[in-house]
Protein backbone atom coordinates (compact mmCIF):
# COMPACT_ATOMS: atom_id res chain seq x y z
CA UNK A 1 0.00 0.00 0.00
CA UNK A 2 1.78 3.39 -1.32
CA UNK A 3 2.90 6.16 1.32
CA UNK A 4 4.05 5.95 4.76
CA UNK A 5 0.55 7.31 5.64
CA UNK A 6 1.47 8.63 8.86
CA UNK A 7 1.67 12.48 8.26
CA UNK A 8 -1.20 14.83 9.30
CA UNK A 9 -3.04 16.28 7.74
CA UNK A 10 -4.79 14.04 5.06
CA UNK A 11 -7.98 15.20 4.45
CA UNK A 12 -6.94 19.04 4.95
CA UNK A 13 -3.60 18.70 2.50
CA UNK A 14 -3.45 21.00 0.65
CA UNK A 15 -6.19 22.69 1.74
CA UNK A 16 -7.02 26.76 0.84
CA UNK A 17 -8.89 28.94 2.88
CA UNK A 18 -10.16 30.92 -0.47
CA UNK A 19 -10.67 28.73 -2.79
CA UNK A 20 -12.10 24.95 -4.17
CA UNK A 21 -9.56 22.19 -5.00
CA UNK A 22 -10.01 21.42 -8.70
CA UNK A 23 -9.74 17.98 -10.08
CA UNK A 24 -6.28 18.34 -11.38
CA UNK A 25 -5.05 19.49 -8.67
CA UNK A 26 -6.74 17.00 -6.15
CA UNK A 27 -5.88 14.13 -8.11
CA UNK A 28 -2.12 15.30 -8.13
CA UNK A 29 -1.59 15.41 -4.75
CA UNK A 30 -4.24 12.01 -4.23
CA UNK A 31 -3.60 10.12 -7.62
CA UNK A 32 -6.46 8.50 -9.27
CA UNK A 33 -9.34 6.76 -7.61
CA UNK A 34 -9.01 2.75 -8.46
CA UNK A 35 -11.83 1.49 -9.92
CA UNK A 36 -12.63 -0.48 -7.29
CA UNK A 37 -15.18 -2.68 -6.49
CA UNK A 38 -16.98 -5.15 -3.90
CA UNK A 39 -13.12 -5.45 -2.20
CA UNK A 40 -13.78 -1.89 -0.46
CA UNK A 41 -16.21 -3.29 2.23
CA UNK A 42 -13.78 -5.94 3.78
CA UNK A 43 -10.79 -2.92 3.39
CA UNK A 44 -13.63 -0.56 5.31
CA UNK A 45 -13.70 -3.16 8.13
CA UNK A 46 -10.01 -3.78 8.37
CA UNK A 47 -9.75 0.37 8.39
CA UNK A 48 -11.99 0.42 11.43
CA UNK A 49 -13.92 3.48 9.98
CA UNK A 50 -16.56 4.32 11.57
CA UNK A 51 -19.16 7.09 10.82
CA UNK A 52 -18.25 10.73 11.34
CA UNK A 53 -21.76 12.21 11.66
CA UNK A 54 -22.20 11.58 15.46
CA UNK A 55 -23.36 7.49 15.13
CA UNK A 56 -19.98 6.23 14.83
CA UNK A 57 -20.98 3.17 13.13
CA UNK A 58 -18.81 1.23 11.73
CA UNK A 59 -18.92 2.05 7.87
CA UNK A 60 -18.63 -1.21 6.19
CA UNK A 61 -21.31 -2.84 8.49
CA UNK A 62 -23.55 -0.10 6.90
CA UNK A 63 -22.49 -0.40 3.59
CA UNK A 64 -23.41 -4.91 3.77
CA UNK A 65 -26.77 -4.09 5.27
CA UNK A 66 -27.28 -1.73 1.98
CA UNK A 67 -25.53 -4.06 -0.41
CA UNK A 68 -27.75 -6.88 1.12
CA UNK A 69 -31.21 -5.83 0.76
CA UNK A 70 -33.13 -6.84 -2.15
CA UNK A 71 -33.00 -3.77 -4.66
CA UNK A 72 -30.30 -1.49 -6.19
CA UNK A 73 -28.85 0.52 -3.39
CA UNK A 74 -28.75 4.25 -3.43
CA UNK A 75 -26.31 6.49 -1.88
CA UNK A 76 -26.83 9.55 -0.10
CA UNK A 77 -24.10 12.12 1.26
CA UNK A 78 -25.31 13.83 4.29
CA UNK A 79 -23.83 17.26 3.73
CA UNK A 80 -26.34 18.64 6.01
CA UNK A 81 -25.15 20.33 9.15
CA UNK A 82 -27.46 21.66 11.11
CA UNK A 83 -25.54 21.55 14.19
CA UNK A 84 -24.35 25.08 15.33
CA UNK A 85 -21.27 24.14 16.25
CA UNK A 86 -19.62 22.02 13.32
CA UNK A 87 -17.73 23.36 10.14
CA UNK A 88 -16.27 20.52 9.29
CA UNK A 89 -18.67 19.35 6.38
CA UNK A 90 -19.34 22.92 4.92
CA UNK A 91 -15.71 23.30 4.56
CA UNK A 92 -14.88 19.71 3.19
CA UNK A 93 -17.85 20.26 0.34
CA UNK A 94 -17.10 23.48 -0.19
CA UNK A 95 -13.14 23.20 -0.53
CA UNK A 96 -12.54 19.89 -1.10
CA UNK A 97 -15.33 18.50 -2.34
CA UNK A 98 -13.53 15.86 -4.71
CA UNK A 99 -12.54 14.07 -1.40
CA UNK A 100 -16.00 13.29 -1.03
CA UNK A 101 -17.41 12.47 -4.39
CA UNK A 102 -14.64 9.70 -4.72
CA UNK A 103 -15.57 8.48 -1.43
CA UNK A 104 -19.17 8.37 -2.16
CA UNK A 105 -18.44 6.76 -5.97
CA UNK A 106 -16.19 4.30 -4.13
CA UNK A 107 -18.85 2.97 -1.69
CA UNK A 108 -21.62 2.92 -4.69
CA UNK A 109 -19.45 1.08 -6.65
CA UNK A 110 -18.69 -1.44 -3.62
CA UNK A 111 -22.56 -1.80 -3.12
CA UNK A 112 -23.81 -2.05 -6.66
CA UNK A 113 -25.50 1.63 -6.41
CA UNK A 114 -25.44 3.58 -9.90
CA UNK A 115 -26.99 6.85 -7.87
CA UNK A 116 -25.38 8.85 -5.41
CA UNK A 117 -27.37 12.61 -3.99
CA UNK A 118 -25.17 15.19 -2.15
CA UNK A 119 -27.60 16.45 -0.03
CA UNK A 120 -26.30 20.01 1.36
CA UNK A 121 -27.75 23.30 1.87
CA UNK A 122 -27.44 25.65 -0.70
CA UNK A 123 -24.71 28.06 -0.94
CA UNK A 124 -20.69 27.80 -1.52
CA UNK A 125 -20.52 24.19 -0.45
CA UNK A 126 -24.04 23.42 -3.15
CA UNK A 127 -21.92 25.72 -5.59
CA UNK A 128 -18.81 23.86 -4.90
CA UNK A 129 -19.82 19.95 -5.15
CA UNK A 130 -22.09 21.17 -8.25
CA UNK A 131 -18.79 22.62 -9.81
CA UNK A 132 -16.71 19.57 -9.03
CA UNK A 133 -19.25 16.62 -10.37
CA UNK A 134 -19.26 19.18 -13.91
CA UNK A 135 -15.19 18.85 -13.36
CA UNK A 136 -15.73 15.22 -13.36
CA UNK A 137 -16.05 12.60 -16.44
CA UNK A 138 -19.33 11.70 -17.48
CA UNK A 139 -20.43 8.10 -15.76
CA UNK A 140 -19.91 5.22 -18.95
CA UNK A 141 -22.62 2.77 -19.02
CA UNK A 142 -23.44 1.26 -15.87
CA UNK A 143 -21.65 4.01 -14.23
CA UNK A 144 -22.20 6.36 -11.31
CA UNK A 145 -24.29 9.21 -11.48
CA UNK A 146 -23.55 11.78 -8.85
CA UNK A 147 -26.21 14.94 -8.02
CA UNK A 148 -26.84 17.19 -5.55
CA UNK A 149 -29.67 18.07 -3.90
CA UNK A 150 -30.17 21.14 -1.85
CA UNK A 151 -32.04 20.70 1.61
CA UNK A 152 -32.37 23.03 4.33
CA UNK A 153 -30.60 24.36 7.21
CA UNK A 154 -32.46 23.08 10.40
CA UNK A 155 -31.29 20.77 13.17
CA UNK A 156 -33.21 18.41 12.37
CA UNK A 157 -32.32 17.58 8.63
CA UNK A 158 -29.05 16.04 8.95
CA UNK A 159 -31.16 13.20 10.95
CA UNK A 160 -31.06 10.48 8.62
CA UNK A 161 -34.77 9.78 7.60
CA UNK A 162 -35.89 13.46 7.90
CA UNK A 163 -33.11 14.05 5.15
CA UNK A 164 -34.42 11.23 3.40
CA UNK A 165 -38.34 12.94 3.72
CA UNK A 166 -37.04 16.38 2.52
CA UNK A 167 -34.88 14.52 -0.33
CA UNK A 168 -38.19 13.24 -1.03
CA UNK A 169 -39.82 16.53 -1.54
CA UNK A 170 -42.00 16.13 2.54
CA UNK A 171 -41.55 17.85 5.22
CA UNK A 172 -37.86 17.18 6.75
CA UNK A 173 -38.92 15.69 9.66
CA UNK A 174 -37.93 11.80 11.22
CA UNK A 175 -40.04 9.12 10.61
CA UNK A 176 -40.28 5.79 12.89
CA UNK A 177 -37.38 3.01 12.44
CA UNK A 178 -37.35 0.09 11.65
CA UNK A 179 -37.32 0.21 8.67
CA UNK A 180 -33.81 1.94 8.39
CA UNK A 181 -32.69 3.78 5.25
CA UNK A 182 -30.39 0.77 4.82
CA UNK A 183 -33.83 -1.30 4.49
CA UNK A 184 -35.54 1.39 2.61
CA UNK A 185 -34.63 4.47 2.20
CA UNK A 186 -34.96 6.72 -1.02
CA UNK A 187 -38.04 5.88 -2.98
CA UNK A 188 -37.97 2.49 -1.26
CA UNK A 189 -34.53 1.47 -2.12
CA UNK A 190 -32.04 0.47 0.19
CA UNK A 191 -30.11 3.74 0.92
CA UNK A 192 -26.82 4.28 2.07
CA UNK A 193 -26.82 7.27 4.36
CA UNK A 194 -23.44 8.58 6.02
CA UNK A 195 -21.94 12.06 6.49
CA UNK A 196 -19.59 13.77 4.22
CA UNK A 197 -16.16 13.33 6.24
CA UNK A 198 -16.72 9.53 6.46
CA UNK A 199 -17.01 9.59 2.57
CA UNK A 200 -13.91 11.37 2.59
CA UNK A 201 -11.90 9.11 4.56
CA UNK A 202 -13.15 6.29 2.34
CA UNK A 203 -12.37 7.69 -0.80
CA UNK A 204 -8.82 7.72 0.45
CA UNK A 205 -8.94 4.19 1.79
CA UNK A 206 -9.96 3.24 -1.45
CA UNK A 207 -6.49 4.15 -2.58
CA UNK A 208 -4.14 3.60 0.20
CA UNK A 209 -5.74 0.81 2.25
CA UNK A 210 -6.69 -0.22 5.95
CA UNK A 211 -3.00 -0.29 6.99
CA UNK A 212 -2.14 3.20 5.42
CA UNK A 213 -5.55 4.36 7.91
CA UNK A 214 -4.70 3.08 10.72
CA UNK A 215 -0.37 4.28 10.70
CA UNK A 216 -2.55 7.38 12.46
CA UNK A 217 -4.42 7.39 15.56
CA UNK A 218 -5.15 4.46 18.25
CA UNK A 219 -6.23 0.88 17.74
CA UNK A 220 -9.84 1.81 19.16
CA UNK A 221 -10.25 4.95 17.02
CA UNK A 222 -7.69 4.56 14.05
CA UNK A 223 -7.16 7.10 11.76
CA UNK A 224 -7.73 11.09 11.23
CA UNK A 225 -11.19 13.22 12.91
CA UNK A 226 -12.42 16.74 11.40
CA UNK A 227 -12.39 18.45 15.10
CA UNK A 228 -14.36 21.96 14.72
CA UNK A 229 -13.07 23.63 18.01
CA UNK A 230 -14.85 26.78 19.14
CA UNK A 231 -15.30 28.54 22.03
CA UNK A 232 -12.66 30.34 24.60
CA UNK A 233 -9.38 29.38 22.16
CA UNK A 234 -7.75 31.57 20.19
CA UNK A 235 -7.83 30.44 16.87
CA UNK A 236 -11.27 28.76 16.11
CA UNK A 237 -11.52 26.36 13.61
CA UNK A 238 -11.88 23.05 11.69
CA UNK A 239 -8.35 21.10 12.65
CA UNK A 240 -7.54 17.27 11.96
CA UNK A 241 -6.05 15.36 14.34
CA UNK A 242 -5.24 11.51 14.83
CA UNK A 243 -8.13 9.65 16.69
CA UNK A 244 -6.91 9.47 20.74
CA UNK A 245 -5.14 12.41 20.20
CA UNK A 246 -5.14 14.43 23.70
CA UNK A 247 -8.32 17.50 24.04
CA UNK A 248 -4.62 19.55 25.40
CA UNK A 249 -3.26 19.09 21.85
CA UNK A 250 -6.13 20.28 19.92
CA UNK A 251 -6.66 23.38 21.61
CA UNK A 252 -2.90 23.95 21.65
CA UNK A 253 -2.89 23.72 17.64
CA UNK A 254 -6.18 26.11 18.30
CA UNK A 255 -3.55 28.57 19.70
CA UNK A 256 -4.45 27.38 23.35
CA UNK A 257 -7.40 28.87 25.11
CA UNK A 258 -7.93 32.60 26.01
CA UNK A 259 -8.77 32.05 29.87
CA UNK A 260 -9.16 29.40 32.33
CA UNK A 261 -11.28 26.55 31.37
CA UNK A 262 -14.94 26.65 32.87
CA UNK A 263 -15.72 23.60 30.97
CA UNK A 264 -15.23 21.46 27.55
CA UNK A 265 -18.43 20.33 25.58
CA UNK A 266 -18.14 17.43 23.73
CA UNK A 267 -20.21 16.50 20.56
CA UNK A 268 -22.04 19.72 20.17
CA UNK A 269 -25.50 20.28 21.04
CA UNK A 270 -26.31 16.63 21.56
CA UNK A 271 -23.01 15.66 23.58
CA UNK A 272 -21.76 15.66 26.95
CA UNK A 273 -20.12 18.72 29.44
CA UNK A 274 -16.78 18.23 31.40
CA UNK A 275 -15.16 20.17 33.63
CA UNK A 276 -11.43 20.73 32.91
CA UNK A 277 -10.35 17.75 33.73
CA UNK A 278 -11.28 16.50 30.76
CA UNK A 279 -7.97 18.21 28.80
CA UNK A 280 -6.05 14.50 29.32
CA UNK A 281 -9.18 13.21 27.73
CA UNK A 282 -9.00 11.12 24.02
CA UNK A 283 -10.28 12.36 21.26
CA UNK A 284 -11.92 9.40 19.82
CA UNK A 285 -15.09 8.13 20.55
CA UNK A 286 -14.60 4.95 22.14
CA UNK A 287 -11.92 6.75 24.56
CA UNK A 288 -14.42 9.12 25.19
CA UNK A 289 -17.63 6.81 25.51
CA UNK A 290 -15.80 4.91 28.24
CA UNK A 291 -15.67 8.39 30.21
CA UNK A 292 -19.41 9.32 29.84
CA UNK A 293 -18.63 11.43 26.64
CA UNK A 294 -18.63 11.48 23.24
CA UNK A 295 -17.30 13.31 19.86
CA UNK A 296 -20.44 13.44 18.04
CA UNK A 297 -19.35 15.03 14.67
CA UNK A 298 -16.21 15.98 15.94
CA UNK A 299 -16.65 18.60 18.40
CA UNK A 300 -15.00 20.44 21.33
CA UNK A 301 -16.54 23.66 22.54
CA UNK A 302 -14.31 25.63 25.69
CA UNK A 303 -16.46 27.21 27.69
CA UNK A 304 -13.99 29.96 29.90
CA UNK A 305 -14.04 31.26 33.53
CA UNK A 306 -16.04 34.12 32.27
CA UNK A 307 -18.70 32.43 30.41
CA UNK A 308 -22.18 30.90 32.64
CA UNK A 309 -22.71 27.63 31.85
CA UNK A 310 -26.53 27.47 33.71
CA UNK A 311 -27.58 30.10 30.88
CA UNK A 312 -25.21 28.20 28.11
CA UNK A 313 -27.71 25.51 29.08
CA UNK A 314 -30.99 27.09 29.46
CA UNK A 315 -30.15 28.60 25.83
CA UNK A 316 -29.27 25.20 24.36
CA UNK A 317 -32.20 23.60 25.95
CA UNK A 318 -34.76 26.52 23.95
CA UNK A 319 -32.88 25.95 21.06
CA UNK A 320 -33.10 22.54 20.69
CA UNK A 321 -37.16 22.34 21.86
CA UNK A 322 -37.73 25.19 18.74
CA UNK A 323 -35.72 22.71 16.46
CA UNK A 324 -37.78 19.44 17.60
CA UNK A 325 -39.84 17.98 14.62
CA UNK A 326 -43.21 18.83 17.05
CA UNK A 327 -44.03 14.98 16.26
CA UNK A 328 -43.50 12.93 19.09
CA UNK A 329 -45.07 14.33 22.91
CA UNK A 330 -42.46 13.06 25.39
CA UNK A 331 -39.95 15.50 23.23
CA UNK A 332 -42.72 18.61 22.73
CA UNK A 333 -43.81 18.41 26.22
CA UNK A 334 -40.85 17.53 28.25
CA UNK A 335 -37.91 19.84 26.15
CA UNK A 336 -40.14 22.61 26.81
CA UNK A 337 -40.43 21.69 30.72
CA UNK A 338 -36.78 21.45 30.62
CA UNK A 339 -36.35 24.48 29.08
CA UNK A 340 -38.35 26.68 31.13
CA UNK A 341 -37.11 24.94 34.36
CA UNK A 342 -34.05 25.89 33.48
CA UNK A 343 -34.67 29.76 32.07
CA UNK A 344 -36.39 30.64 35.48
CA UNK A 345 -33.58 29.32 37.09
CA UNK A 346 -30.91 31.26 35.23
CA UNK A 347 -33.26 34.51 35.31
CA UNK A 348 -34.84 34.23 39.09
CA UNK A 349 -32.94 31.71 40.69
CA UNK A 350 -35.31 28.74 42.13
CA UNK A 351 -35.33 28.70 46.35
CA UNK A 352 -38.01 26.06 45.88
CA UNK A 353 -35.81 23.84 44.00
CA UNK A 354 -38.35 23.68 41.10
CA UNK A 355 -35.07 22.92 38.85
CA UNK A 356 -34.89 18.97 40.77
CA UNK A 357 -37.02 17.78 37.97
CA UNK A 358 -35.27 18.88 34.95
CA UNK A 359 -33.03 15.50 35.91
CA UNK A 360 -36.38 12.87 36.19
CA UNK A 361 -37.50 14.56 33.11
CA UNK A 362 -33.88 14.40 30.75
CA UNK A 363 -34.19 10.97 31.65
CA UNK A 364 -38.49 10.45 31.14
CA UNK A 365 -37.40 12.11 27.37
CA UNK A 366 -34.52 9.83 26.55
CA UNK A 367 -35.64 6.84 24.01
CA UNK A 368 -39.29 7.95 23.42
CA UNK A 369 -38.57 10.25 20.52
CA UNK A 370 -39.18 8.44 16.91
CA UNK A 371 -35.78 10.27 16.90
CA UNK A 372 -32.40 10.92 19.22
CA UNK A 373 -33.05 14.49 19.62
CA UNK A 374 -34.74 14.23 22.91
CA UNK A 375 -31.82 11.31 24.11
CA UNK A 376 -29.37 14.55 23.30
CA UNK A 377 -31.03 17.25 24.48
CA UNK A 378 -31.21 15.12 27.66
CA UNK A 379 -27.33 14.42 27.42
CA UNK A 380 -26.45 17.81 27.52
CA UNK A 381 -28.39 19.30 30.13
CA UNK A 382 -27.94 16.00 32.43
CA UNK A 383 -24.44 16.40 32.11
CA UNK A 384 -23.94 19.99 32.60
CA UNK A 385 -25.98 19.77 35.86
CA UNK A 386 -23.73 16.93 37.19
CA UNK A 387 -20.06 18.75 35.85
CA UNK A 388 -21.45 21.47 37.73
CA UNK A 389 -23.85 21.19 40.26
CA UNK A 390 -22.33 24.32 42.57
CA UNK A 391 -23.13 26.59 39.63
CA UNK A 392 -26.23 25.21 39.86
CA UNK A 393 -27.37 25.16 43.22
CA UNK A 394 -25.60 28.71 43.43
CA UNK A 395 -27.93 30.38 40.50
CA UNK A 396 -31.08 28.77 42.62
CA UNK A 397 -30.15 30.57 44.99
CA UNK A 398 -29.01 33.98 43.90
CA UNK A 399 -30.32 34.28 40.17
CA UNK A 400 -28.56 35.92 37.25
CA UNK A 401 -25.27 36.03 37.40
CA UNK A 402 -22.18 38.53 35.79
CA UNK A 403 -21.57 35.68 33.25
CA UNK A 404 -25.23 35.27 32.59
CA UNK A 405 -24.87 38.58 30.76
CA UNK A 406 -21.92 37.82 28.36
CA UNK A 407 -23.31 36.65 25.09
CA UNK A 408 -19.82 34.93 24.32
CA UNK A 409 -20.01 31.28 24.73
CA UNK A 410 -21.78 28.61 22.53
CA UNK A 411 -24.12 31.85 21.23
CA UNK A 412 -20.69 33.09 19.05
CA UNK A 413 -21.93 32.94 15.49
CA UNK A 414 -19.69 30.58 13.88
CA UNK A 415 -17.51 32.52 11.61
CA UNK A 416 -16.33 31.80 8.07
CA UNK A 417 -12.38 32.09 8.74
CA UNK A 418 -12.80 28.64 10.46
CA UNK A 419 -10.67 26.68 8.49
CA UNK A 420 -7.51 25.70 9.72
CA UNK A 421 -5.00 22.67 8.84
CA UNK B 1 -42.01 -13.75 21.80
CA UNK B 2 -44.25 -10.46 22.22
CA UNK B 3 -43.85 -6.92 22.83
CA UNK B 4 -46.03 -3.84 23.18
CA UNK B 5 -44.30 -0.55 21.44
CA UNK B 6 -45.84 2.87 20.82
CA UNK B 7 -45.33 4.67 17.61
CA UNK B 8 -44.41 7.84 19.19
CA UNK B 9 -45.21 10.14 16.34
CA UNK B 10 -48.67 9.10 15.96
CA UNK B 11 -49.45 8.75 19.83
CA UNK B 12 -51.51 11.45 21.04
CA UNK B 13 -51.81 10.77 25.05
CA UNK B 14 -55.27 9.35 24.93
CA UNK B 15 -53.89 6.98 27.79
CA UNK B 16 -56.11 3.99 27.36
CA UNK B 17 -53.16 1.79 26.76
CA UNK B 18 -52.03 2.69 30.73
CA UNK B 19 -55.55 1.64 31.95
CA UNK B 20 -55.64 -1.56 29.88
CA UNK B 21 -51.99 -2.66 30.53
CA UNK B 22 -50.62 -1.40 33.92
CA UNK B 23 -48.27 -4.07 34.13
CA UNK B 24 -46.43 -2.53 30.76
CA UNK B 25 -47.51 0.81 30.61
CA UNK B 26 -47.34 3.79 32.61
CA UNK B 27 -48.46 7.32 31.77
CA UNK B 28 -45.57 10.34 32.26
CA UNK B 29 -46.10 13.75 33.16
CA UNK B 30 -47.67 14.89 30.25
CA UNK B 31 -49.88 11.78 29.61
CA UNK B 32 -48.65 9.82 27.08
CA UNK B 33 -47.20 6.42 27.63
CA UNK B 34 -44.24 4.79 28.88
CA UNK B 35 -43.74 1.23 27.58
CA UNK B 36 -42.22 -1.43 29.45
CA UNK B 37 -40.56 -3.32 26.18
CA UNK B 38 -39.56 -6.58 27.85
CA UNK B 39 -41.04 -9.35 26.67
CA UNK B 40 -44.68 -10.38 27.93
CA UNK B 41 -45.32 -13.51 29.61
CA UNK B 42 -48.60 -15.35 27.98
CA UNK B 43 -51.11 -14.03 30.04
CA UNK B 44 -50.34 -10.96 29.37
CA UNK B 45 -50.78 -11.51 25.73
CA UNK B 46 -54.04 -10.98 25.70
CA UNK B 47 -54.48 -8.03 27.69
CA UNK B 48 -51.74 -6.39 25.29
CA UNK B 49 -53.97 -7.30 22.35
CA UNK B 50 -56.89 -5.68 23.90
CA UNK B 51 -54.65 -2.62 24.74
CA UNK B 52 -53.63 -2.08 21.07
CA UNK B 53 -57.00 -2.47 19.29
CA UNK B 54 -58.51 0.30 22.15
CA UNK B 55 -56.31 2.58 20.95
CA UNK B 56 -58.02 5.35 18.60
CA UNK B 57 -55.34 6.19 16.87
CA UNK B 58 -53.57 2.41 16.19
CA UNK B 59 -50.02 3.83 17.92
CA UNK B 60 -49.70 1.15 20.12
CA UNK B 61 -48.23 -2.35 18.80
CA UNK B 62 -47.58 -5.92 19.62
CA UNK B 63 -44.57 -7.22 17.92
CA UNK B 64 -43.22 -10.37 17.51
CA UNK B 65 -39.64 -11.36 17.07
CA UNK B 66 -36.45 -10.64 19.05
CA UNK B 67 -36.21 -7.35 17.90
CA UNK B 68 -36.15 -5.12 21.69
CA UNK B 69 -38.98 -2.56 21.27
CA UNK B 70 -38.54 0.40 21.77
CA UNK B 71 -35.07 1.83 21.55
CA UNK B 72 -33.45 -0.81 18.90
CA UNK B 73 -29.79 0.10 17.53
CA UNK B 74 -29.82 2.80 16.04
CA UNK B 75 -27.96 3.44 12.90
CA UNK B 76 -26.52 6.95 13.20
CA UNK B 77 -27.26 7.15 16.47
CA UNK B 78 -27.53 10.41 16.86
CA UNK B 79 -28.47 13.28 14.13
CA UNK B 80 -26.38 12.49 11.52
CA UNK B 81 -25.72 9.18 10.28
Amino acid sequence: MSGPGDTLPRLLQGLSPSQRMGLAAHTRLHGQLPAGGHGLIDELAAAGLGGCGGGAFPFAEKLRLAHAHRGRPVVVVNGSEGEPLSWKDKLLLGHLPHLVLDGATAAARAIGAREVVVAVESGTAANAVTAAIGERPEPGRGGVTVRVATVGSAYLTGQETALLSALSGRAALPTLTPPYPVERGLAGKPTLVSNAETFAHAGLIARHGARWFRALGTRESPGTRLITVTGAVAHAGVIEVAGGTETASLLSAAGGATEQIQGILYGGYGGVWAGPQALHWPLGESELRERGGTLGPGIVHVLGESGCIVSETARAARWLERENAGQCGPCVNGLDAIASSLEQLCDRGDRTGAFRHVERWCALVTGRGACSLPDGAARFVTSALHAFEPVFQDHALHGRCDGCQRRGGTRAPISRQLVRA
Amino acid sequence: MSRVRVDPIRCTAHGMCAELLPERIWLDDWGYPVVNGEPLPPELIEHARRAAAACPVFALRLEKGSRPAGREPRLGVTLRG
